[in-house]
């Protein structure tokens, strides 16, 4: 199992990281391993009670369209975000947060879902951790 | 020899896909995974995982919108 999937969480937007969850997911499930490097707008949703709070990247219309599509993916029973995770961590998937995005964004790693990340680096770690990678991929 | 049963009925992508790694993950070798679901993408998707991960399908039932795919660990 050498083969893994790399992925830089740039964005916070709400279907962006849904983009994310899934390919890495997907990577694990087909046997792959997969890590997600969280970066910028992606880091605020590692935040403590973030990871819902990410807006539409297109026709948010100020959390109207948002809320449409999540009813939409309600009843289509697309499973949660934070289930997500949980299953993205039980099969054994690697987060990384970016030690730059904290200090700009003056975030401390308190605020963070601690739990769920596996390291704190800059952009070293990511070139380490995608020059053996099969999919890479900035999101 | 163990059989582990994963009931994804209802659910869609990435789930049963991610269920069929849970249970393969948890089952020894020897161990047979069978995996119900009705997510049409996924009844293609699974014995294409199983195959990259060289695990052989020992069969795949269907009855309409539902299929069963046994897996041997």
């Amino acid at each position: 199992m050498s083969n893994k999937t790399v992925i830089i969480v740039h964005s916070g937007d709400m279907d962006k990281l849904y983009s994310a969850l899934i390919i890495a997911n997907g990577s694990m499930s087909m046997g792959m391993e997969a890590s997600l490097y969280f970066t910028f707008w992606g880091l605020e949703r590692l935040k403590k009670g973030g990871l819902e709070k990410g807006p539409l990247s297109k026709m948010n219309f100020l959390g109207l369209g948002k809320w449409m599509v999540k009813s939409r993916m309600k009843k289509a029973n697309v499973a949660p975000l934070e289930r997500m995770m949980t299953d993205f961590k039980e099969l054994g998937g690697k987060i990384i947060a970016c030690e730059m995005t904290m200090e700009i964004m003056g975030i401390k790693q308190e605020q963070l879902r601690t739990e769920w990340i596996d390291e704190y680096g800059a952009v070293g770690t990511y070139v380490h951790e995608a020059k053996d990678a099969e999919i890479t991929l900035f999101i | 020899m163990t059989t582990i049963e994963v009931d994804t009925r209802g659910e869609t992508c990435p789930v049963p896909l991610v269920e069929c790694r849970k249970a393969l993950r948890k089952a020894k070798p020897g161990d047979e995974v069978i995996v119900t679901g009705t997510h049409p993408a996924s009844k293609k998707e699974i014995p294409m995982a199983c195959e990259s991960m060289g695990l052989e399908i020992i069969g795949i039932d269907e009855e309409s919108d539902e299929w069963k795919i046994r897996i041997k660990r």
